[in-house]
C-alpha cells in the first residue's frame, strides 16, 4: 500500500467537498464537546464525593437557652442529648461547639469579608453538636430520632445539601449527554452522506481502480480515511472548545462557589477527557464509514 | 486464454437472455473481433470476463481463473491480468497523461521506482512521448485513446479487452489506433475487441465472432464484418 497515494487521495477528497467537510467537522466537534463537558461533570461529582462525603456531618443546633447558658454541655438537656448520640450505633463521634467557638469559626470562615464579621454577633449563633456518622448516607436516622426533642432547635444534614447539589450536576451531565447523543446522530448521518457524495464524485476514479484490479482496501481506504480525518479534526476542535470553556467559563463558575466545587484541572481535559473524545470520534467515524461503504458503494 | 463454455446470462429485469449457450475459445496471442448489433450481448460478454457479471449458467475461464467461481477477494488478481479500453476513454481529467497511466499502477500498489521506469516506456510505445505532462483535454480524441491504451497496457496484461475503441474516432485516427492494438497483440497479448466498424474488421482479416440476440451465429478464422448486411 502506498501511503503517499492514499494520503493525497484523502486530501483531494476533503478539499473537493469543503463545505460538507466543514459541516462534518463542526457537528462532530459540538457533539464531542458536549460529551467532554458531560465527562468533566462526572469527574467533578466523583471528586466532590471523595472530598466531602468523609467529612459530611449532621449538625444538631441547640436551642437559645442552651446556647446562652451551657458553655460545655454539662447541664440538661444538652448532656443527655450528647450521651444519647454518643451511644448511638451509627455515630462515629460527637463534638460540642458552644456559642463562642461558633463565633470564632464564623470569623475564620469569613475573614475575607470583614464587614460581615463586623455585623455578626455571637448571640446570633447557636451552640451545636457536630455528629459524624460511620455512613454519611444514613443521616436520616439521626434526623428522625432527634428532631423536635427538647433542647434541639434544628437538625442540619449536609448530606441533603450535597445530594441536591449532586442531582443538579447529574442533571447537567444528563443534558450534555442527551444533546451529545443527538448531535452525534447528526454527525453520523453527515459522515455517511459525505462519503456517499464523495464516492459519487469520484466514481470515475473508483471505476478505473476496480477495473485495473485495485483491492477493496485501495478503492475504499481513502473514503474511510476521509471520514476518520474529519472525525479527528472534529475531536481536535471539540477538545479546543472544551478547553476554552474551562478557562473562560467553568473556572470562574467553580471559583464562585468558594471552593465547594473543586476546580477542573487542565490535565484532566488533556489527559483524561481528550483521549476519550479522540477515541470515540475515530471509532464512530471509522465504523460509519465502513458501514456506508458496505451498504451503498459497490465494489 | 479465454474460454466460455455453454455460457448463458439472464438479467433479472429482462425476459430474454443476454447470452444463451455461448461457447468460445480464444488462444493466447489471438486477435478477435466481437461483432453484432446493439443488444446482441457483446457488452455482457466482456463484463463476464471481468467478473462484473456472473453467468447464470456455464463456465468462464480467463487464463487460470475460473471466473464465475472464484472468491470475491481474488477478483483484483483477475482484473490485473486484463487491460480495458473503452469508447469514451475514461481518463481522469484532473491528472496529466503520465499521471493517468501511473494511476493504474499506483492503485495496485506498485513501487514508485517501477512506475517511474515503466510509464515513460509505455508512453513511448503508444507514441505519446513528449506529451507526458499534457492534460487530457489538451489532446485529440486519438491521443486520448492512446493514453487509455497505455493505461490498459502498462501492467502488461495477458488480455486486452477493447469495447468499441474506435467508436468516437474518425477513420484515419481509427486506423492508427488499430495499428497500435496490433502492435500490442504482437507482444503476445490476447486482444478481444468489440466493434461496429465494418471497414476495420474487413481490412484486418482477423478472427470474427458474431453475436446475434445472445447467440454465436458465426466464428470465422479470418472473417469480414458481414456479407449482404
Amino acid at each position: 500500500m502506498r501511503a503517499s497515494f492514499v494520503f493525497s487521495e484523502v486530501v483531494t477528497g476533503l478539499r473537493r467537498n469543503v463545505t460538507m467537510t466543514i459541516a462534518m467537522i463542526l457537528t462532530t466537534a459540538i457533539s464531542l464537546g458536549m460529551l467532554g463537558v458531560g465527562l468533566l461533570f462526572v469527574r467533578t461529582i466523583d471528586k466532590m464525593k471523595v472530598n466531602y462525603l468523609d467529612d459530611v456531618e449532621v449538625t444538631v443546633y441547640l436551642t437559645e437557652d442552651i446556647s446562652a447558658n451551657d458553655k460545655d454541655c454539662t447541664g440538661e438537656p444538652c448532656a443527655s442529648i450528647r450521651q444519647s448520640l454518643e451511644s448511638n450505633q451509627a455515630v462515629e463521634s460527637v463534638v460540642y461547639e458552644n456559642r463562642d467557638e461558633a463565633y470564632e469559626r464564623f470569623k475564620r470562615i469569613f475573614e475575607g469579608q470583614p464587614e460581615l464579621v463586623e455585623l455578626a454577633r455571637p448571640q446570633a449563633l447557636p451552640a451545636s453538636l457536630h455528629v459524624k456518622l460511620f455512613d454519611p448516607a444514613r443521616s436520616e436516622v439521626i434526623l428522625q430520632e432527634y428532631s423536635g426533642q427538647a433542647g434541639v432547635a434544628k437538625i442540619d444534614d449536609q448530606n441533603k445539601f450535597l445530594d441536591r447539589f449532586f442531582s443538579f450536576l447529574n442533571a447537567g451531565r444528563n443534558v450534555m449527554f442527551v444533546v451529545a447523543l443527538f448531535t452525534a446522530l447528526a454527525a453520523v448521518l453527515l459522515i455517511a452522506n459525505t462519503i456517499q457524495v464523495s464516492a459519487y464524485t469520484r466514481r470515475t476514479e473508483v471505476g478505473i481502480m476496480r477495473l485495473v484490479g485495485a483491492t477493496r482496501w485501495y478503492t475504499q481506504l481513502p473514503f474511510l480515511l476521509e471520514a476518520v480525518v474529519a472525525g479527528v479534526l472534529g475531536a481536535v476542535v471539540g477538545i479546543g472548545g472544551v478547553t476554552a470553556l474551562k478557562f473562560l467559563a467553568l473556572d470562574r463558575a467553580m471559583a464562585a462557589t468558594g471552593g465547594i466545587v473543586p476546580q477542573i484541572e487542565f490535565f484532566e481535559v488533556l489527559v483524561v477527557v481528550a483521549p476519550i473524545l479522540l477515541g470515540v470520534s475515530v471509532v464512530i467515524s471509522a465504523v460509519t464509514g465502513y458501514v456506508t461503504l458496505r451498504l451503498y458503494v459497490r465494489h | 486464454m479465454i474460454r466460455l463454455d455453454s455460457v448463458s446470462k439472464v438479467y433479472k429485469t429482462s425476459t430474454r437472455p443476454a447470452l444463451e449457450g455461448v461457447s468460445v475459445d480464444v488462444d493466447k496471442g489471438e486477435f478477435v473481433f466481437l461483432i453484432g448489433p446493439s443488444g446482441s450481448g457483446k457488452s455482457t460478454f466482456l463484463r463476464l470476463l471481468l467478473r462484473e457479471e456472473v453467468p447464470s449458467r456455464g463456465r468462464v475461464m480467463v487464463s487460470n481463473f475460473d471466473v464465475a467461481k472464484m472468491p470475491r477477494r481474488k477478483i483484483p488478481r483477475l482484473r490485473q491480468t486484463i487491460g480495458c479500453v473503452f469508447q469514451d476513454f475514461r481518463l481522469l481529467a484532473n491528472k496529466t497523461v503520465a499521471e493517468n497511466v501511473a494511476f493504474a499502477l499506483e492503485v495496485i500498489g506498485k513501487p514508485k521506482r517501477t512506475i517511474d521506469k515503466v510509464v515513460p516506456e509505455v508512453l513511448e510505445l503508444v507514441g505519446l512521448d513528449g506529451k507526458a505532462d499534457r492534460m487530457p483535454n489538451e489532446l485529440s480524441g486519438g491521443e486520448q485513446q492512446r493514453v487509455a491504451i497505455a493505461r490498459a497496457f502498462v501492467n502488461r496484461p495477458l488480455v486486452l479487452l477493447a469495447d468499441e475503441p474506435t467508436g468516437n474516432l474518425d477513420p484515419d485516427t481509427s486506423q492508427d489506433i488499430m495499428l497500435l492494438l496490433e502492435r500490442i497483440n504482437r507482444t503476445g497479448t490476447t486482444v478481444l475487441m468489440a466493434t461496429h466498424d465494418h471497414s476495420i474488421v474487413d481490412s484486418m482479416r482477423r478472427r470474427v465472432v458474431e453475436l446475434h440476440l445472445g447467440r454465436v451465429i458465426r466464428d470465422d478464422k479470418r472473417g469480414v464484418y458481414g456479407v449482404g448486411r
